[in-house]
């Protein structure tokens, strides 16, 4: 296999185009669509058809995308209905045209969740995130007041479990993928990771109350699809999910004036 | 006009100059700080984490980001780590190594007390960051592991797999949230700062755009910070964020802060090269695969057979003839260079010719598979996914790309530029890596800038300004920027051209790389002095901006691509007047007779700080020289 095809395919898109403030629609583009390269990364497909439209003069699709090596977050869309579409532990951005055939029809969509409000075609309002990390997703560590830090020694397999929580993107796939739009997944992807730690212990409890009570603010139920998992473009495991119920009951039932013993 | 710059080092022994600087340092009492504000701009590593520390120590802080949300910075993207002289491996390292190592690695191009303080911050920053609950790689006994990378000899990075930036983010994120949530820190997205607003001379606030709204405002404050990265994307490839933008320092720029060293700029030679024309950004891949890869390309430019029909006798092995000693592990900019040589003499592989072999077939036949796979696998899976090409058994092609840009803001020592209350912290800034930087120390940077140096500085300027409110926002200073920016989005929103914006960034990206990139000579330089005036008028004349103002990104690519291309002709202009070559500034005119950069201390050793004089004028150049009492500059050598 070669690692730069000089065969193009040409797709058929449909993608969901939403002006500010107003009403949203499907739209077909099959011209602008034509001669692609598999070698392209999906935003660059896009690219490609944006500068087509803008060519021709009208409005390209917007998108948001930043880093496009699948560590921002900020690209996400459904596509065939799948968050990201079908390559699996792959962001938008990582997904590469190879993955399509000739004459394929793509379905291109936002997320599609209550909580995430549509501001134009793809893009999102996500900032409900923002919101669940203010209420408790982080180690209370002022400036200048750490000890060094070879003094807790931390388990090697608690601190591996604890960076695969963390390796969360933000980018909402989640939430998309689910059913209820449940944040369950990022939630205890950010209260895992501190949870397990033991740096994370005195606050353990009431940020998992305060993580939890944001999160069912803006977002639906867990009723344990797995969907999440599936859609995750880092593979983050439902086991936390797991973890954070069991911190939940725990945390209504501790005396956490005790808390200082062991 | 802007007389003798002063760099306000203090005197004294380095080891302690820091420590009684700080004690010179006049406080702001914990009961004042709420009555100052401060703006900040930029949610990286530097503005997030001076966002949390000052909003901690009770200052009214408003933080700015052009992103949905802060932790999507381009901080989040570093991979291989962060450097601190924590020596937990007892293998030789110290504060003063760590320094040394980094005034070595500018080549002798940076401030030696600013260099120091770095390295003494540098283990608080570690300690800081694992109290933060950042998932650090641990040993078995639970303690911190460490690699060397770059090349050090000695074990001081820190790393968090591959997402050291990313984990390092996210804890200054959190922090900052945290902030946000007790009300100490104000967050403004999707809001991009366009203009900087002083009065009689002092930085008195900013001028931003809503991005979902296309609304023009005001903020007034006591100090702005800008923490707002490099500009590495005047290249248009590179391996920087799309997003990634030099409009806030160049806006600053215009009002007077001088901007040093622009034409300081790192090439990384492991990057994944261009597929096509479409390509609209390179990565990267960890430098580490250099310790295991041979890079190579056939000696005969018209061989087309598949690499592993070629045989030895027929391949050139360039880096290992060249630089018996170092081979494949010579520094950056000379592998780099390198790899640039070869291609431009028609020796380049891959469907466009424009790689090099970075191979690993006689690792593999050392060591075996498991092996390469357990120390690069992740690396071979990111490759193959991108290039469709299994690196296991066809060699990687690579190629050097734009990574980093040491020049910046002039800021003093304390991270204050020449305009009074204006500071520029992390990449933003010229100050710690000369005119190259090392692996692994950027991440360091922005969070001593952040954590620990600015809530210093900063409380000093602040507390001469006690009993005296913000410039308010209807003082005409704002109005006559906010019109200013008004005018510049109405006017790119009115052109309606024919040429896409990409189109002329992709346009001035190629004059950059071409006579501004790895290799830089009078012709070219000149040549490139000439072509990009062109193209901009061409720009402000042809460039078609579709819609309005309520969230359109080709606006918002249009006000930072207008930014680039004067930022563009200031680096050309200090590329051409620095006679000299040093770290990834190469002028071809000055090399040693072995083709190695060849360094002019007797003429060179100083900052170039260039002020803007003017639409069409030409910058004014104000030199901050240079002293090197505890290291002495040397002549590198890789044989």
């Amino acid at each position: 296999m070669s690692g730069a095809s000089n065969e193009t395919i040409d797709v058929v898109l449909h993608v969901w185009r939403q002006p500010p403030g107003g009403e949203g629609r499907m739209v077909t583009y099959t011209e602008e669509a034509k001669g692609i390269s598999p070698d392209m990364s999906f935003l660059e497909m896009l690219d490609v058809v944006n500068e087509r439209l803008i060519a021709k003069g009208e409005e390209p699709i917007a998108f948001e995308h930043d880093c496009r090596e699948g560590i921002c977050g900020s690209c996400g869309m459904m596509i065939n209905g799948q968050p990201h579409g079908p390559q699996k532990g792959t962001a938008t951005c990582q997904l590469h045209m190879r993955e399509f055939r000739d004459g394929d029809e793509i379905y291109v969509e936002p997320w599609r969740a209550r909580a995430f409000p549509v501001l134009r075609d793809l893009i999102v309002d996500r900032s409900a995130f923002d919101r669940i990390i203010e209420a408790g997703g982080y180690i209370t560590a002022p400036t200048g007041s750490a000890p060094d830090a070879n003094l807790i020694p931390v388990p090697k397999e608690a601190a591996d479990a604890a960076m695969d929580a963390a390796a969360c993107i933000a980018c909402g796939a989640c939430v998309a993928a689910c059913p209820n739009n449940a944040a369950h997944l990022f939630t205890a992807a950010k209260l895992q990771h501190l949870n397990l730690l033991p740096q994370g212990q005195a606050e353990r409890y009431q940020r998992t109350v305060a993580m939890v009570e944001a999160m069912e603010e803006y977002f639906g139920s867990c009723t344990m699809h797995g969907e999440c998992q599936e859609a995750c473009p880092k593979e983050i495991s439902v086991d936390f999910i797991a973890y954070m119920n069991r911190d939940f009951v725990k945390a209504q039932l501790k005396n956490r004036k005790l808390a200082g013993q062991t | 006009m802007i007389g003798e710059l002063n760099s306000k080092v203090p005197s004294g022994p380095i080891e302690d100059r820091w420590t009684n600087h700080k004690f010179d340092l006049r406080l702001v009492a914990p009961n004042n700080r709420r009555k100052f504000q401060v703006i900040i701009v930029g949610t990286g590593l530097a503005g997030a984490s001076a966002a949390a520390t000052l909003g901690e120590q009770g200052y009214n802080v408003k933080v700015f980001t052009y992103h949905d949300t802060p932790r999507r910075a381009h901080s989040i993207a570093a991979q291989g780590g962060i450097n601190a002289a924590k020596n937990y491996k007892s293998d030789g390292d110290s504060v003063f190594r760590l320094f040394y190592d980094t005034i070595k690695g500018g080549d002798f191009r940076s401030r030696e007390s600013n260099v120091y303080r770095l390295a003494e911050e540098s283990v608080n920053i570690i300690d800081q960051a694992v109290a933060q609950g950042v998932p650090f790689a641990r040993e078995y006994g639970g303690l911190l592991d460490n690699r060397s990378f770059g090349g050090a000899q000695v074990s001081r990075t820190f790393y968090a797999r591959g997402q050291t930036g990313q984990q390092l983010l996210l804890g200054a994120y959190q922090q900052m949230m945290r902030q946000v949530r007790q009300g100490t820190v104000k967050l403004y997205t999707r809001t991009e700062m366009l203009d900087l607003v002083v009065k009689d001379g002092v930085a008195c606030g900013i001028v931003v755009r809503d991005l979902v709204t296309g609304q023009v405002t005001s903020h007034s404050a006591h100090a702005v910070l800008l923490c707002t990265g490099g500009y590495g994307n005047v290249f248009y490839l590179s391996t920087n964020a799309k997003y990634s933008n030099a409009t806030a320092i160049w806006r600053a720029h215009r009002r007077g802060a001088l901007f040093a060293n622009p034409c300081f700029t790192q090439i990384h030679p492991t990057c994944i090269p261009a597929s096509d024309e479409f390509q609209s950004k390179l990565t990267l891949m960890s430098e580490s695969l250099r310790n295991d890869g041979r890079i190579w390309v056939p000696v005969d430019p018209d061989d087309t057979r598949p690499p592993d029909q070629i045989p030895e006798s027929e391949r050139d092995y360039f880096l290992e003839r060249k630089y018996p000693s170092f081979g494949n592990l010579v520094p950056r900019d000379v592998a780099s260079r390198n790899a640039k040589a070869v291609v431009d003499q028609g020796r380049g592989v891959g469907p466009l010719k424009n790689g090099v072999y970075l191979d690993f077939s006689s690792a593999i036949e050392r060591i075996g598979v498991e092996k390469i796979r357990e120390r690069y696998g992740n690396l071979f899976d990111m490759y193959e996914r991108i290039t469709d090409e299994n690196p296991y058994e066809v060699p990687m092609r690579i190629y050097p790309a734009v990574h980093y840009t040491m020049g910046g803001l002039w800021v003093d020592y304390n991270l204050m530029s020449n305009v009074p209350g204006l500071f520029v912290l992390g990449e933003a800034n010229f100050s710690d890596h000369g005119a190259n930087r090392l692996g692994a120390s950027a991440l360091m940077q922005g969070l001593a800038d952040g954590y620990f140096i600015i809530s210093y500085t900063l409380a000093d300027y602040l507390a001469g300004l006690l009993g005296t409110d913000p410039v308010p926002t209807d003082d005409p200073v704002f109005a006559d920027a906010e019109r200013s920016v008004g005018d510049t989005v109405a006017r790119l929103l009115s052109i309606k051209g024919t040429r896409s914006v990409d189109h002329f960034h992709r346009e001035l990206g190629k004059i950059m790389w071409d006579h501004c990139g790895m290799a830089r000579n009078k012709a070219g330089l000149e040549k490139a002095l000439s072509e990009i005036p062109a193209l901009r008028e061409e720009f402000w004349k042809d460039v078609r901006v579709l819609g309005g103002a309520a969230l359109n990104q080709s606006l918002e690519k249009a006000t930072r691509v207008a930014d680039f291309f004067e930022l563009g002709e200031l680096m050309v202009r200090d590329a051409l007047h620095r006679e000299e070559s040093c770290g990834g500034h190469f002028r071809e005119e000055h090399q040693t007779e072995d083709g190695e950069a060849l360094r002019d201390d007797e003429n060179f050793a100083y900052v170039a700080a260039w002020e803007w004089t003017g639409k069409g004028n030409e910058p004014v150049l104000h030199r901050e020289p240079l002293k090197f009492e505890y290291v002495t500059p040397t002549q590198r050598s890789y044989k």
